[in-house]
């Protein structure tokens, strides 16, 4: 199936080359990060993680959400989804790519990294966090690779590949659980040591990537005339609504607990996220509240069946989920989880021009290879007959 | 055979470039062990200088892991004389030319171990 | 040349001589081949069950200048870099001791009128080489662990740079190089290693000095005001000043256990 990406128009190829220009530009600079170290970056010793390990969690989340598509399918045998599973199956191995790269990019010594391997540690969570990682890149590869091959000769699927589909979906839990677990078991991390946060990352997850994964659907309609089918998107957008509903309610938890217990140490991250730190609003400040705004719009936007199922009105509504639960996850979780630093005070911290242009790079990795995929999917459809 | 006339030549390259290692060094001059600059006065090694030229690796990092993982900085060595188990403090006390004895060796088998990107080489070696 | 090869050697050869006996066998129980040699550690080394450290503060408000011989006598033994941004600690700093104010170091003790004089004073801080070490707990590689007398090392050479265990530490304790080091050190001591750009470094409670029978740096350079013994001795010196004083841990409801206690 993979000589579908050699033929291809114009427009691909040109899409594919700029992809792999930025590819070239992160790259580029990433070699200066590898020579120089990480202080080309705008992380210090108290805040000792940022933006890398911000996106890589932001991304285990998108890769979970394909389970949002996978779950109805074979639990419920809800058939509508059938057509667009393997968008959701192929967006997640670019995620989880995407997500290796960010880790390996925040490493100071990354020619070590088999050390995980070599010296297997399980009371760390990063140990667990590689593992089951590895394990759901292999797990959607075959999937996605076997049922399409299945689709392309116009057979059922192989019977043994359903119980691996009912492992990939209790794995796609596990992965972002495990993420989760990687900043909720620490001591002295306020804004992190909360129960829900798991709960709260699926929750951010099963509304975010779905919502990506409907913005690039309704792009591709408008490109190349694969229609995901109006049940289908409206399904969908059902359960981005649910899960947004969700994520924001927890939200609220976590503000509930710190505010009304009244207990300092948790009430901190809150106040530098929304308020600043000492009499000065920080530039995540901004951010934080331009997210509140745009997730309740969005949410009511979602929520009632009159602007849900309006084509013209749900793309931005989309988007402006997606920002909000970025900024939320990507900027304000990390930033958070620092601020306060151990002695109570307030180091700021801003992603460097190197830093984000490497995070461009990695992205432009993950899109590079989301296309090749869907490539090969939607000429196999087109064959097929299922486009 | 499909595309032949695009299979054979890729081969052939593939198999050009995969042995370049080898014709790019035919007639070049033979491998000869390199002069290395011995410790003066010093007569032994930690281990008998035969065994140490083929070994010397898997003992630093051993000494590497007993030292600093288990707690034991003393080498009993074979002929029972004990040493500190220091890289910095005893090998290079002695081997205290890093050109002429480390490198020459590393540089000529074209490995570049990264010891010294913190243990500290004796003065005069900068 | 492995532990457990040695062992097995040992093992090996006692029960083949027990059973055969057979001169086909002698070598294995001559004398050590090259690279067989055992480990030990040297007959002076200092030993503990638990190494533990008694700051007593008073003394060094008495005494300030204190506060400067100690952080020099430990940064510059063990090659520790100053970096500098435009003449203040730069934000990458790495550092091993140093000092801060009341309210900086003693984050739980949020009392709204505290006694002018402690609120004054500053006070030292490092590892805590905690029982129950949150860094050593999430690092991916063993690079961080718990010695059996207590102290938590790193191993540098294992290192991978992920940073886990600095977001793990709740005190603060761990620098990492965010650059090459050798760049920012004015002296470098020839008997100790730098540290490479890439990897986290902490204090080491001075295991390799304690190996060879001399006590931490800090303590040496402190004239009295550090002490340091074995926690789980009621006659040590340490136990002593516990017994003897009214002293505080840092953030001790995090149930990290420090070893390091201050004396107010």
């Amino acid at each position: 199936m993979i000589e579908k990406v050699l033929k291809g128009s114009p427009p691909f190829y040109i899409w594919l080359l700029s992809l792999g220009a930025l590819v070239g530009l992160g790259a580029t600079v990433y070699l200066f990060q590898l020579f120089l170290g990480l202080q080309v970056t705008g992380l210090s010793r108290d805040v000792s993680w940022g933006f890398y390990i911000a996106q890589f969690t932001y991304m285990v989340g998108v890769a979970a959400s394909a389970v949002m598509l996978v779950l109805p399918t074979y639990f419920h045998h809800y058939k509508k989804f059938k057509k667009m599973i393997i968008l959701g199956e192929f967006m997640a191995i670019g995620a989880v790519i995407v997500c290796m790269l960010f880790i390996v990019a925040d490493m100071g010594q990354p020619q070590r990294v088999m050390n995980v391997i070599l010296h297997p540690t399980p009371n760390s969570v990063m140990f667990w966090d590689m593992m089951v990682l590895s394990g759901y890149l292999v797990l959607n590869l075959l999937i996605g690779w076997v049922t399409l091959e299945a689709e392309r000769h116009q057979v059922d699927p192989p019977k043994w590949i359903k119980p691996v589909i009912y492992l990939s979906i209790f794995w796609a839990f596990s992965i972002h659980t495990v993420t989760a677990f990687l900043y909720a078991g620490l001591p002295g991390r306020h804004y992190w040591l909360t129960a829900i946060l798991a709960a709260r990352f699926l929750a951010s997850a099963f509304c975010s990537g779905p919502a990506i994964l409907l913005l690039l659907c309704l792009l591709l309609r408008r490109l190349t005339g694969f229609d995901a089918g109006k049940e289908a998107i409206q399904t969908l957008t059902k359960i981005i609504a649910y899960a947004m509903g969700i994520n924001i309610f927890f939200y609220l938890l976590e503000v509930f607990t710190a505010f009304y217990s009244g207990i300092p140490g948790h009430q901190h991250p809150f106040g530098a996220l929304f308020g600043g730190g000492h009499g000065h609003p920080l530039w995540v400040t901004t951010w934080m509240w331009a997210a509140v705004v745009m997730a309740i719009v969005s949410f009511l936007l979602i929520a009632f069946p009159s602007t849900r199922d309006n084509n013209s009105i749900l793309p931005f509504t989309l988007i402006m989920l997606v920002i909000a639960s970025w900024i939320d996850k990507g900027l304000g979780m990390l930033i958070a989880g620092f601020t306060p630093n151990p002695f109570e005070g307030i180091t700021v911290y801003a992603p460097s021009f190197a830093e984000l242009t490497i995070s461009l790079g990695i992205y432009a990795v993950g899109a590079l290879v989301v296309s090749l995929l869907w490539k090969i999917a939607l000429d196999v459809k087109k064959e097929a007959g299922t486009f | 055979m499909y595309n032949a006339k695009y299979i054979w030549p890729g081969i052939v390259i593939f198999i050009v470039l995969f042995s370049m290692p080898f014709w790019m060094n035919t007639g070049q001059e033979q491998y000869t062990r390199p002069q290395l600059a011995l410790p003066a006065g010093e007569k032994e090694c930690v281990e008998p200088a035969e065994w140490m030229r083929a070994n010397h690796m898997q003992l630093l990092n051993t000494w590497r892991d007993m030292a600093l993982r288990e707690e034991q900085r003393v080498y009993v060595s074979s002929s029972g004389k004990q040493w500190e188990v220091s890289l910095q403090n005893t090998c290079m006390k002695c081997h205290s030319n890093y050109v002429e004895f480390c490198d020459k060796c590393h540089v000529s088998n074209s490995v570049s171990p990264y010891c010294w990107d913190c243990h500290v080489l004796p003065k005069g070696n900068q | 040349m492995k532990k457990d090869r040695r062992q097995f050697l040992k093992v090996a050869s006692l029960s083949f001589l027990g059973v055969a006996g057979s001169a086909a066998l002698g070598p294995v129980c001559q004398a050590a081949a090259p690279g067989e040699g055992s480990f030990t550690t040297a007959k002076n080394a200092l030993h503990a069950k638990k190494w533990g450290m008694v700051i007593d503060t008073r003394k060094f408000a008495e005494n300030p200048e204190l506060y400067n011989a100690v952080t020099t006598a430990c940064h510059s033994y063990h090659n520790v870099p100053t970096i500098v941004e435009n003449g203040m600690p730069s934000k990458r700093e790495v550092k091993w001791i140093w000092t801060d104010g009341y309210h900086q170091t003693f984050t739980d003790q949020v009392d709204n009128y505290p006694s002018h004089e402690i609120e004054q004073r500053r006070y030292l801080m490092l590892c805590n080489h905690c029982e129950n070490p949150a860094c050593v707990r999430v690092c991916p590689t063993k690079a961080t662990f718990r010695r059996k007398d207590g102290i938590v090392v790193m191993d540098y050479h294992r290192c991978i740079g992920c940073r886990y265990c600095m977001a793990g530490c709740p005190f603060g304790a761990r620098s990492f190089n965010f650059m090459d080091p050798r760049d920012h050190i004015a002296q470098v001591n020839p008997t100790f290693p730098t540290r490479m750009r890439g990897v986290v470094e902490k204090c080491t409670f001075c295991s390799e000095l304690l190996a060879v029978g001399k006590m931490p740096l800090c303590v040496e350079a402190s004239d009295g005001a550090i002490a340091f013994g074995d926690l789980t001795d009621p006659e040590s010196s340490v136990r002593k000043l516990l017994a003897e004083n009214f002293t505080l841990r840092r953030k001790p409801t995090l149930g990290t256990e420090p070893s390091v206690y201050y004396i107010l």
